[in-house]
This record gives structure tokens, C-alpha cells and sequence, in this order.
């Protein structure tokens, strides 16, 4: 019985307790509750992928209505994994969050704080699962209106203005990808995606799908932060509480990357949509781009938050890169890059927030030293910093490979030379950090060591040790990764 | 003890060591005693294997898979066999040398630095093993980056900034086209494996090969092939031991090695001399023998003075691979056991000056081998190595590194190497001259007492010199600790041993070359 839900489960028990943590009213209670489903929302991700990677796709009708009627929940490897990404930084940030809820949002609000961190883990989980185009139009704006409030909901008035750029240009982003969905619903009459993939080959020299494809492609880029479209992203992380950075960073962009994924290899399927306007060429490019101008803007950041923000918008240069391959190695190393930066990029913020929980700061002048003041976390720090520029051992390294070996494999040499290229320049950032912690001295009076709380210690940890653990055996994480993209390349072709 | 249980034994034995060194930092004697024993149980390990290996046996042992279809597996084969045995024998001279030169030194966070060097011993052994490319780039990049600490082991700015070179080259290099050169092996062939005859053959063109070979020689920037040298002089900031085992011995060996091991197993040298491949990247090798001579003529710091000469020898070897025969494959394995203890004594000496005297500039030397009588004699047996003259180990490899550029006809090398030996004798011999014949500088040196700190040059990249020089006086001379000049004699001595049981070395190293 409860195998058969499993897929309602995974939306509505979060989706119900959020409103319960405004009744409960009280930071602890609320906090616990938000903790206790996070991990169940984890099992159950974890639950699902087993059940799709032994039985294929799971096809769940909502109401019992069939498809291009009712809603349909479709579960593939692509999706299993991308649920098992999200409710796994969920279940770790849970317990990372209470110390510095409790220290950078008023507590009488932390309660909200709790009910909008499970709105948003509902939002991105209903993105991924959905097989509705416009269900999924739904869950964005689920997940989009509350991270606004998250972002705000911090100490740091510029929280308030990052979350207004944000607004802007997310609301921008929701509705060319509603309009891309409208537009596709006036030529199919549908609007499922397994359906819209059957439908659309017999339309698709018609102006107005490559105007909906137009849509949806600029509305989700904007969404899950492609150069040059990224401008809202690196305020909103910098400034945001030290929990909705990690949460954000590690889930908000990976679950657009995988919508657009959805759009450019099921939806569009029938098309090969990447040949026909140059969609290839244009995500190609700026996701190049992206590469280098986010690690160059990152070298120049003091903010460090700030930093891993823009370091973010070049990681995301390198998951669009893969996709925009279309070969399965290519496509794999997208699709591991959205776990293997997730658990990276968590454990880096999540360092940073045992910075600002124990020094009050994030800027690098402020971090003289702390190499002896905090070792465990400039440890961490220096270990995800590895992970970022890809040396060996850590997943960083995993995601590099296979993405050089998808350009080598289509011949494009110079697109493999300019992957390094870029990935050097993340020695360059990562390295200005190390020398400041451990070249130079802590301020006088300040030697001795401070730790944050262990309930942040162990979860930086863990995301940390993820990062290796997974750069060491990569065959789980590629084996799934690589099955979806056999499965979509396959769809293409 | 089988030899399969020995390789993942002797590559966990230093790490473990490393765990005991930091569970017992309080009390230094036992710190050093764990590293001392932890060293002797990796030799001894090493050892174990050797004759199974000499039997022709090339044992196997695979850690776990990292990409699908690509493990972490190591083979032992008779090459990395002998870098393996250099690497954990000199580690143990090394450590001795160490206790008194890190002591009479005064030098700070010394757990820091054994730890890191038993990490580093860890990651030249993973290299020497290593049964496949991804293996051995793997422990390529651990061993860069647990080398770092060591080369800015004093902290300052000059340290700080050594070590942004040292990285930067290092690190940079071996993404930007090892790596790539790499992931372009394995979509070209489908294997990494080490092979006997190579596993190109068939599946590159000859412009392919040409520009993979190139990427390879010049990614594998441990082996210092000019312009990627400069990294070698900068990490002449680091304390001596680091200097003499790991950037003349494990380290830049673990560079070189890379290149034989790469056009032996991964290119094959019959393949490399039937498309003349290599044929440019000779010019470079020869190019960096002479230039880097001619630029340690030019130094007046001693251990940058050895450290160009490093990057000179290290291109012998360099050569050796590019000229693509057997014979000259063997002679750069050979070159790599040869050049490692005449370059280690040549540094065990700079540091016993530094230590002794706390003089690092040639010109501050003279008459210094007067107190100093073993130190200048071992520097003088060392050089005799390195320039190749009998009856030392040098002149065999490059004896046979000449063999082989006679048989390709390339008489052009013959001559580089000809005038590399007398560069190094113009370079390595003034200054057991100036030691032994010249009388003492009196304008520098108050002659008795060297206790001088405001010395100008003295030992910049090293601090902690507040107690003065550590001596061991007898006879009215100052010599470095007993523990210094042990070890210096010791592997002096082995540089004269080496000269004959070169055969033996000969015919150890053949099967590598036989298929």
C-alpha cells in the first residue's frame, strides 16, 4: 500500500507539514518536525530510485485520473536521482540549521523560517517528480516564493534587496516558461510531457513551438542561473541566512538544470531540438562563458559567500556544457555534476556558515589565521576547495572527466582545453582563501581554537566526506548517471 | 608474505606512520622513533617484493573501482620496482638525516613535516606501483599537493609566494594537458593498463601521437622539462631533507619516471621510433640539459645551484625516453637510481654547511672544507657522480644514455651530453676547490666563531637559527650533527657502490624493454 504512494508521499508530507509548523508556533517544535520529515522525505527518494532502477519507470496517476486528463506522477533514473540529490541536502541541512536559525533569524519568526524551508523542499521535490508541464510550472513557484521569504528572512538587510532582484527576475523567469508551456498547450491540446513528446514532432516546424521552445529555454535558464542571466544569484546566496545558502546552492539551480534537461531531451525528443534553432551552439557558448567569467568575477570577490556564489554560476557553466553535448558521456557528466556539485558546493557554504556562526564575517580580511582558530573547518573548506578545482579523488574530478571525455569524443579539442582552462582558475580563488587562513596570523588575542557547535561540525562533514567518498568509487553515482543519459540520448535519437 | 599482500601493506605502512606520528607529537623522540621504524617497515616491505619481481613475476592487486571501468589497481614491473626501492631505501637515510638536521635547525612544526613526508613517501610508492595511467595520476596529484606544505614549511612570504609557483606549475600543468592527455588515451584506446609494447599501436595516428606525446611530456611537469621548470628552483625554500629526498629524489624521480613509464607502456618505444614522434622533443631535452647547466653556473645559493643542476640530469632521463631504444630506456632507469644518490649527497651536504655554519652562498665558502673535511670530500664523491666519472654510479647511465643516442645516430646528443659533463664539472667542482685551497674569508667570517646572525644572506628561508650553529667538534673541526654527516657518508658511499653492481642493475631493468 504505501509502495504503491510512495510518489504522492514524497510531495504531500512535507507539503502538510509546512502549514502544521505555523499551528505548532514555536522555534524548537517546529524545527524537530521540519527535521523528522526531511528524513523521512530522504527514505522515501531513496525508496523510489531502488524501486526504478529494479522495475523502470513509475508511473503514479493522481486522483486515479489517466494521463492527459488527470496529473501523472513519472518517476525515471533521471528523476529518482534528482529526488534522492534534493531530500538529501534536505535531510542534512535539517539538523545543520537550529544553531544558526537560532542565531541570524529573530525567534519569533524561526518557526516561518522552518515552514518555508519545507514549502521550498516541497516545491523542488514537485518539480522533479511531476510529468505535468504546467504541475511543474506550479512547484517552481512553490519553491521560488519561499526561498524570496528565506533569503529575506535574515539579520542582513541586503538579505531583503537580493531577495527583491531575486523576485524580479524569477517571477520573469516562471512566466516565459508558463508562456513557453501555454504556447506548446495551443498546438498539442496537452499538457503532459510524456504526451507533449508524442505530440510535438508532428508540429514542430510551426513558428509558434520553436517560440514555446524560445520560452521555456530562456525561462528556465534564467532560473537555474546561466550566464549572463545569473544576476540575482550571487546577492541572494551572499546574503541569505547560512542555512538557505547551503539549501539554495546545493538544490534551487540543480532542479532547474534538470527541468531543462526535461524539456531539451523528453519533451522536445522527437526533434532533436538541439540541432535545429542552434539551441546547441547558444547553450554551448554561454555555458563557456559561464565557466570563465564566474570563476574570473569569483577571484575578485572578499565576500567569500559572494565567491562561492559566482564559483556556482561557473559550475553551472559546467553541467549545461554536458547537456548541450548530447553524447552520453557528456550528458552523464551533467547529470553527476547536479549530485557531485550539490555535495560540494553544501559542505563549502555550510563551512562558511561556521565562519560567519564564529567570527561574525565571511569576508576574507577577517579570515587571517584561521587555519589555527578553526581547523576542522578550514580543513573542510580546503578539502571542498580540491572538489571545486577537480583534483583526483574527489568528485570534482569525476564530473571533469567525463565532461573532457564527451568533448574529446565529438573531436572538440578546443572545448576540452578550455574545460581545464577554466577549472585553473578555481586554484586561483581556492588558493587566495588558503593563504589568507594559514599564511597569516590570527589577531592578537584571538589565537585560540573556536570550533562552531558539532550539530554544524558533522553535517559539514558529511557533505564533505560525500565529496570524497563519491570521487573515490564514482560507480554508483555514474552508473545511474549514465543510465539516464543512455535513456535520453536515446529518446533523441 | 605474498607480494600481492605486500603492495597494499607497503603503501598503508607510511600512512600509518603518519597516524602515529601525530598521535605521539608531544614527546619528539618517539615522534622520530615511530618515523625512523615506519620507515624501515616500508623499505623492508618494499624489499619483499623484489625478488619475485627479479623472477620474473609481476604481481597484481586492484583497490576498487573508480570510474566504471577504470580501477585504482596497481603491477609492479622491474622500472617502478627500483623507483620504489630508491624511494623507501633513501627515505630512511633521509630520516636520520632529518632528526639532526630539523633539530640542530630549530625548526618549527616538525610533526607537520613528518607527517606530510611519510603522505608524500606514500604517494611516490602508489606512483612507482601504479598499474594504470589514472592510478598513477591520481597519486601524481596527492603527492603535489602533500608536498605543499612542505615547501612552505617556514611560513614567510618568500615561502608563500615558492609556493604558488610550485602549485601553480604543478598543478596546472597536470590538468591542463596530462590530465587531457589522459582522458584522450582512454577515448582513443579504451584502456589505461600499463602494457608491455604500448596500447597506442593501432589507434593513433602519427600527428595524434605527436601531439599526445607532447602533452604528456610536458604535463608530467615533475620532470621539469624547460619552460615547466620553474617550479623545481622555488621549492628550494623548503627545509634540506625536503630538498634531498623529495626534489631529488621521490618527487622530481616520480616526473621522470612518469615519462619512461608513459612512452614504454602507454606509447611503446618501437611505435615512438617507427613515427619519429618524438623527434622535437628531443631538441627540447637536450635545449634544457644545456640551458639549466649554464644557469646553475650562474647561482651563488647553493641549493639553487643543485636544484638547476636537477633540472639538467632530470632531462637526461627525459632524453633517454625520447630517443625511443632499449638501450636508452635502460640507461634513464638506470640514471634515476644513479643521479638519486649523487644529488642526495650533494644536498645532505649543502645542509650540513647551512647547519653547521649557516652559510647557503657558494661565494661565503671558502676555505670551509678545512673545518668541514667529510662533508667536502662526500660533495666532491657526489659530484664525481653526477659529472660521470668512474669509478662512481654516474658514468654508467650516461654510458648507456649515449649508447643509445649512438644507435639512433642522433651524434648531436652525444655531444650535449658531453658538454653537459664538463658544464658540471665547472659548476660542481669550484666549490670543494674554494673549501679545500682557498684560506677563509675574512671580510665574511669572524673564522672561529659563526654565530653571526646579521650575516646578511644567511639562510633567509629558514628560521629559527636562535640557537646558533649545531656542531659536532672533534679534532679542532665543526661538522653538522652525526646524524647529518651519517647519512651524507653513507649515501657518498652508495654512489661508489653503485659503480659495480651496475650489471645486475642492467639486466634487472631489461624485461621492461623485452616483450
Amino acid at each position: 500500500m504505501i509502495d504503491q504512494n510512495l510518489p504522492i508521499l514524497q510531495i504531500i508530507i512535507p507539503m502538510i507539514a509546512a502549514p502544521l509548523c505555523m499551528f505548532l508556533r514555536h522555534h524548537l517544535w517546529s524545527w524537530l518536525l521540519a527535521l523528522v520529515i526531511s528524513w523521512i522525505c530522504l527514505f522515501i527518494s531513496i525508496a523510489l530510485l531502488m524501486q526504478v532502477l529494479e522495475q523502470g519507470v513509475i508511473v503514479y496517476k493522481l486522483g486515479g485520473w489517466a494521463a492527459p486528463v488527470g496529473i501523472e506522477y513519472r518517476i525515471d533514473t533521471l528523476n529518482g536521482f534528482v529526488l534522492v540529490i534534493v531530500a538529501a541536502i534536505g535531510a542534512v541541512v535539517m539538523p545543520y540549521a537550529k544553531v544558526t536559525v537560532d542565531k541570524e533569524v529573530p525567534r519569533d519568526r524561526a518557526y516561518l523560517f522552518y515552514a518555508m524551508m519545507l514549502l521550498c523542499l516541497t516545491g523542488l521535490l514537485g518539480i522533479t517528480i511531476t510529468g505535468d508541464a504546467f504541475n511543474l510550472f506550479v512547484f517552481l513557484e512553490i519553491s521560488s516564493l519561499s526561498s524570496y521569504v528565506l533569503i529575506s528572512m535574515g539579520r542582513d538587510p541586503r538579505g531583503l534587496t537580493a531577495a527583491y532582484r531575486y523576485l524580479v527576475l524569477g517571477t520573469l523567469g516562471a512566466t516565459f516558461y508558463i508562456i513557453g508551456v501555454g504556447l506548446m498547450y495551443m498546438m498539442t491540446g496537452s499538457l503532459n510531457i510524456a504526451d507533449l513528446a508524442t505530440l510535438i514532432p508532428a508540429v514542430a516546424d510551426t513558428r509558434t513551438i520553436q517560440a514555446a521552445l524560445a520560452f521555456l529555454t530562456v525561462g528556465l535558464c534564467l532560473k537555474l542561473a546561466l550566464f549572463p542571466l545569473h544576476m540575482w544569484l550571487p546577492n541572494a546566496y551572499a546574503y541569505a541566512p547560512s542555512a538557505v545558502s547551503v539549501f539554495l546552492a546545493s538544490t534551487a539551480t540543480k532542479v532547474s538544470v534538470y527541468a531543462l534537461i526535461r524539456v531539451v531531451f523528453t519533451i522536445f525528443a522527437g526533434v532533436n531540438v538541439l540541432e535545429i534553432i542552434s539551441v546547441r551552439d547558444l547553450l554551448m557558448g554561454l555555458a563557456i562563458a559561464g565557466m570563465f567569467a564566474g570563476s574570473a568575477v569569483a577571484i575578485y570577490q572578499s565576500n567569500i559567500k559572494r565567491m562561492l556564489a559566482y564559483s556556482s554560476v561557473a559550475q553551472l557553466g559546467y553541467m549545461i556544457l554536458g547537456v548541450s553535448m548530447a553524447n552520453v558521456s557528456g550528458v552523464s557528466a551533467g547529470i553527476v555534476h547536479l549530485f557531485n556539485h550539490a555535495v560540494t558546493k553544501g559542505g563549502l557554504f555550510m563551512a562558511m556558515g561556521c565562519i560567519m556562526y564564529v567570527i561574525g564575517s565571511v569576508k576574507l580580511e577577517d579570515m587571517a589565521g584561521l587555519g589555527k582558530r578553526m581547523p576542522v573547518t578550514m580543513a573542510a573548506f580546503l578539502a571542498g576547495g580540491f572538489s571545486l578545482i577537480g583534483v583526483p579523488l574527489t568528485v570534482g574530478f569525476i564530473s571533469k572527466w567525463y565532461l573532457i571525455q564527451g568533448a574529446l569524443e565529438e573531436g572538440w579539442w578546443p572545448v576540452a582545453v578550455l574545460i581545464v582552462l577554466s577549472s585553473l582558475l578555481a586554484v586561483v580563488y581556492v588558493w587566495r582563501v588558503v593563504e589568507v587562513a594559514y599564511f597569516q596570523d590570527p589577531p592578537e588575542g584571538k589565537e585560540a581554537v573556536t570550533e562552531a557547535p558539532i550539530s554544524m561540525i558533522i553535517p559539514m562533514l558529511v557533505l564533505i566526506g560525500a565529496s570524497y567518498y563519491y570521487g573515490i568509487d564514482s560507480t554508483t553515482t555514474m552508473d545511474v548517471a549514465r543510465q539516464a543519459a543512455e535513456v535520453l540520448i536515446g529518446d533523441v535519437k | 608474505m605474498t607480494p600481492e599482500q605486500a603492495i597494499p601493506m607497503a603503501l598503508l605502512a607510511p600512512i600509518l606512520g603518519a597516524v602515529g606520528i601525530l598521535t605521539t607529537w608531544r614527546t619528539p623522540n618517539i615522534r622520530e622513533s615511530v618515523t625512523l621504524v615506519t620507515a624501515v617497515i616500508t623499505f623492508a616491505l618494499v624489499a619483499s617484493i623484489f625478488d619475485d619481481v627479479m623472477a620474473g613475476a609481476r604481481p597484481e592487486w586492484t583497490l576498487l573501482e573508480m570510474l566504471p571501468g577504470l580501477s585504482i589497481a596497481f603491477k609492479i614491473e622491474p622500472l617502478g620496482m627500483v623507483f620504489a626501492g630508491i624511494a623507501s631505501f633513501l627515505w630512511i637515510v633521509t630520516t636520520i638525516y632529518a632528526i639532526g638536521y630539523m633539530r640542530g635547525h630549530h625548526e618549527k612544526n616538525q610533526t607537520r613535516f613528518y607527517i606530510c613526508f611519510a603522505i608524500a613517501i606514500a604517494s611516490a610508492l602508489g606512483i612507482a606501483f601504479a598499474g594504470n595511467m589514472l592510478t598513477l595520476f591520481v597519486f601524481y596529484e596527492v603527492l603535489t599537493i602533500s608536498t605543499f606544505p612542505l615547501v612552505t614549511h617556514s611560513g614567510t612570504p618568500e615561502a608563500k609566494r615558492a609556493g604558488r609557483v610550485y602549485l601553480g606549475i604543478l598543478i596546472g600543468t597536470s590538468i591542463a594537458l596530462q590530465l587531457v592527455a589522459v582522458i584522450w588515451t582512454w577515448t582513443l584506446t579504451g584502456t589505461l593498463d600499463f602494457t608491455s609494447g604500448g596500447i597506442l599501436k593501432g589507434y593513433a595516428t602519427e600527428g595524434v601521437v605527436a601531439v599526445l606525446l607532447a602533452m604528456y611530456v610536458f604535463g608530467i611537469g615533475k620532470a621539469a622539462v624547460m619552460p615547466f621548470h620553474r617550479w623545481l628552483p622555488a621549492a628550494m625554500v623548503a627545509p634540506t631533507p625536503v630538498s634531498a629526498l623529495l626534489h631529488a629524489v621521490a618527487v622530481v624521480k616520480a616526473g621522470v619516471f612518469t615519462v619512461l613509464k608513459v612512452t614504454v607502456y602507454i606509447f611503446g618505444i618501437d611505435f615512438l621510433a617507427e613515427l619519429g614522434s618524438s623527434e622535437w622533443l628531443k631538441y627540447m631535452a637536450g635545449g634544457t640539459i644545456l640551458i639549466a647547466s649554464l644557469v646553475a653556473m650562474r647561482k651563488d645559493n647553493l641549493k639553487a645551484r643543485l636544484a638547476y643542476s636537477t633540472i639538467s640530469q632530470l632531462s637526461y632521463i627525459v632524453l633517454a625516453a625520447m630517443l625511443a631504444n632499449s638501450v636508452a630506456a635502460i640507461g634513464g632507469g638506470m640514471h634515476i637510481v644513479m643521479h638519486a644518490f649523487g644529488k642526495i649527497t650533494l644536498f645532505f651536504c649543502a645542509g650540513a654547511i647551512m647547519v653547521a655554519s649557516h652559510k647557503t652562498e657558494i661565494s661565503q665558502m671558502r676555505g670551509l672544507g678545512r673545518k668541514m673535511p667529510i662533508t667536502f670530500i662526500c660533495f666532491l664523491i657526489g659530484s664525481l657522480s653526477i659529472i660521470g666519472l668512474p669509478p662512481f654510479g654516474g658514468v654508467w647511465s650516461k654510458w648507456f644514455i649515449a649508447l643509445g643516442a649512438a644507435e639512433t645516430g642522433d651524434v648531436l646528443f652525444i655531444a650535449v651530453l658531453m658538454v653537459s659533463s664538463l658544464l658540471n664539472v665547472a659548476y660542481l667542482i669550484p666549490l670543494v676547490v674554494r673549501g679545500f685551497f682557498n684560506d677563509p674569508d675574512v671580510d665574511h667570517t669572524h673564522d672561529d666563531h659563526h654565530h653571526e646572525h646579521g650575516d646578511g644572506h644567511a639562510d633567509t628561508a629558514s628560521p629559527g637559527d636562535a640557537g646558533g650553529p649545531n656542531q659536532w667538534k672533534f679534532r679542532g673541526f665543526e661538522e653538522a650533527p652525526k646524524a647529518c654527516v651519517g647519512a651524507l657518508t653513507f649515501t657518498a658511499f652508495g654512489s661508489l657502490v653503485l659503480f659495480f653492481y651496475a650489471n645486475d642493475l642492467y639486466r634487472f631493468l631489461l624485461p621492461m624493454v623485452e616483450r
